[in-house]
């Protein structure tokens, strides 16, 4: 199993290069926001690859590229739902810019 | 150690905190704003003695996280704190109902603490992948917020700040794949082992940390984002938001890699921050909008942090002007963040008296707002760099660091830049001065609300008034550098 790792690393991390280079592609082609949005999770996909792959030195699985990775796909979950909903909302609102919530403006003529 | 745990800590637990209150959350401000003023200001007086931090939950470095903070981020962390507290305390203005709850009163809390967090733990953050996190969750809140204005706009910066994210990771990737660790101290021990493949890295974290700075090739996304959003939140964006990434460059460049940056990179850094005061100015100029104006004059202002880096000399060369220069960046952040932060919430006081942007509608509010006109003026006074201000500080120590340098261009933009600043910023001052009339004006949401800008001011001008004790702050832990040389030009001294 380790060898198969080791001979497969940089086969990995030029997958991993190979999405990253697609989904750039992709983001600066695609002008509708969920297809970014599709992109920027390609290219996560492939740095995180990339970072399995590229740093793996031999000798055992290095638990602190693993526990990085993890990390880094939390925080681009998190960044993907909240853009998602985000883009939902700007559609709803007919791309327009938006001061349309109502309690917004009983905020502001709310002369305390 | 404590204390920096507690920094990172309690903005987050105020943020669960203003979860679980309801309609009381906004009131927390009024516990957590002294707070975390005392506790900066505290830990500014231990980093003077020599505390500096160590590891998280005791584990050791390679493995564990390490917080420390050094004079630079003492100082940061302080003057935040003062600008995101008043600023907190002003936005109880239009977030602060407890009668019943509003969307909006009720998301702007958890938002607002969540972003003080993670620019507290970027600037005490010493791991290239903490400082990923802590700059994500910086990023997101702060999209959120700018969201609350224009969601077209936050759109906008959410896709420059994804684009910026996967650059910056990328490069992390890149550095650890060659040199086996994230820890700054650790890389730059070992940095000089993989120039080629560490140096691209470091080309990827710079162009994604630009892109979220809005330094100038990449600033457009910033002035409709920053003058679209409410006061409150304009002011948060444009005095900390774009602070912190800049901090982590200056990490990058001045303590992982302070042996392997070249001339060149020193002059493109320079060029770019030349060209983005420059420009920038240009544009305010341009502008109709009072809000638009200040944005632009972020887009100016970041130049300068800039050129910290031709000035400083890349920090490999313990050049006498180093220090001088380091600390002239510290100020200029520092004043900036109280200045830019002031101006926004004044502009807001007054776009909600007249209920217009434009410039042209503000004739004669400095007789019906004369408080809030004189908040105005005294950070306006301080980004054109004008003494006794903290801005006239920094201006005044990085032009003697660029003329002792021999580096006479920067000078020159140095100069230019303050001209353009007093030019831009007179347009509104003119026309609140302007005019024999008293306009009729809606009431502001409280009374005591011009206080805040006017304390923003005041904080902008001691900055300058008592400039030795904060210049010796900054300088401490200065990467690499001579912290004697610039004896005759520090104005403390």
């Amino acid at each position: 199993m380790m060898e198969l790792l080791a001979d497969r690393a940089s086969l990995f991390a030029l997958t991993g290069a190979a999405l990253v280079a697609l989904g750039f592609y992709g983001f600066i082609i695609q002008r509708a926001p969920i297809r970014r949005l599709i992109a920027f999770n390609v290219i996560g996909s492939g740095i995180f690859l990339l970072f399995g792959g590229a740093s793996y030195v031999g000798g055992g699985v290095d638990p602190v590229p693993q526990a990085l990775i993890i990390t880094g796909i939390v925080v681009a979950l998190a960044l993907t739902a909240f853009a998602a909903t985000l883009a939902v909302r700007l559609a709803e609102s007919g791309g327009d810019d938006a001061d349309d919530d109502g309690d917004d403006d009983e905020d502001r003529e709310s002369d305390r | 150690m404590t204390l920096l745990f507690a920094l990172v800590a309690l903005p987050l637990v105020f943020m669960l905190a203003s979860l679980a209150a309801g309609r009381r959350a906004p009131r927390l401000i009024w516990l957590c704003a002294p707070l975390m003023t005392g506790l900066s200001a505290w830990l500014a007086i231990s980093v003077f003695e020599g505390g500096r931090g160590g590891p998280l939950g005791g584990w050791p470095v390679p493995l564990g996280i390490a917080l420390e903070a050094d004079g630079l981020s003492a100082a940061l962390l302080l003057a935040s704190a003062i600008t995101a507290g008043i600023t907190g305390l002003y936005a109880l203005g239009a977030y602060g109902r407890t009668d019943r709850e509003t969307t909006r009163s009720y998301t702007f809390w958890p938002l607002f603490y969540g972003l003080w967090a993670a620019l507290n733990a970027v600037l005490v953050s010493r791991d290239l992948f903490n400082l990923y996190v802590a700059i994500e969750l910086l990023s997101l809140t702060a999209v959120a917020l700018a969201a609350f204005g224009s969601r077209r706009a936050a759109m906008r910066y959410l896709m420059i700040a994804l684009a910026g994210s996967l650059a910056y990771l990328l490069g992390v990737v890149l550095i650890f794949a060659s040199v086996g660790t994230l820890d700054i101290t650790l890389i730059g021990e070992r940095a000089g082992e993989a120039r080629i493949p560490v140096l691209t890295g470091a080309a990827l974290i710079s162009a994604g940390l630009i892109a979220k700075t809005a330094l100038f090739p990449l600033h457009g996304w910033l002035p409709p984002a920053h003058g679209a959003a409410p006061p409150a939140i304009s002011a948060l964006l444009s005095a900390l938001v774009v602070k912190a990434s800049f901090v982590i460059l200056l990490r990058v460049w001045f303590e992982a890699l302070p042996g392997l940056s070249d001339p060149a990179v020193t002059l493109l850094f320079g060029v770019m921050g030349a060209a983005a005061v420059l420009y920038g100015s240009v544009l305010a100029l341009r502008q109709q909008g009072l809000k638009v104006l200040i944005a632009y004059s972020t887009v100016a202002q970041l130049g300068y942090l800039l050129l910290v880096f031709p000035l400083a000399g890349g920090g490999e060369a313990a050049t006498p002007w180093a220090a001088g220069a380091w600390g002239a960046m510290g100020f200029h952040a520092s004043a900036h963040m109280l200045a830019k932060a002031g101006l926004f919430l004044a502009a807001g006081l007054m776009i909600h008296a007249v209920g217009d942007g434009r410039i042209d509608r503000l004739e004669g509010l400095a007789r019906a707002m004369p408080v809030t006109a004189l908040a105005f003026a005294l950070c306006a006074v301080s980004l054109m760099g004008l003494p006794p201000s903290g801005g006239f500080i920094a201006k005044y120590l990085m032009l003697i660091a660029a003329l002792a340098s021999g580096q006479w261009p920067y000078a020159a933009v140095i100069l230019a830049g303050g001209l353009l600043a007093a030019a831009y910023l007179f347009r509104p001052l003119a026309r609140m001065f302007a005019g024999a009339g008293t306009p009729e004006l809606a009431r502001a949401p409280h009374r005591l609300l011009a206080l805040a800008p006017l304390a923003l001011g005041l904080a902008a001008m001691a900055l300058g008034l008592f400039s030795a004790v904060p210049y010796d702050l900054m300088v401490i832990g200065l990467p690499e550098a001579g912290q004697a040389g610039l004896e005759d030009a520090d104005p403390g001294s």
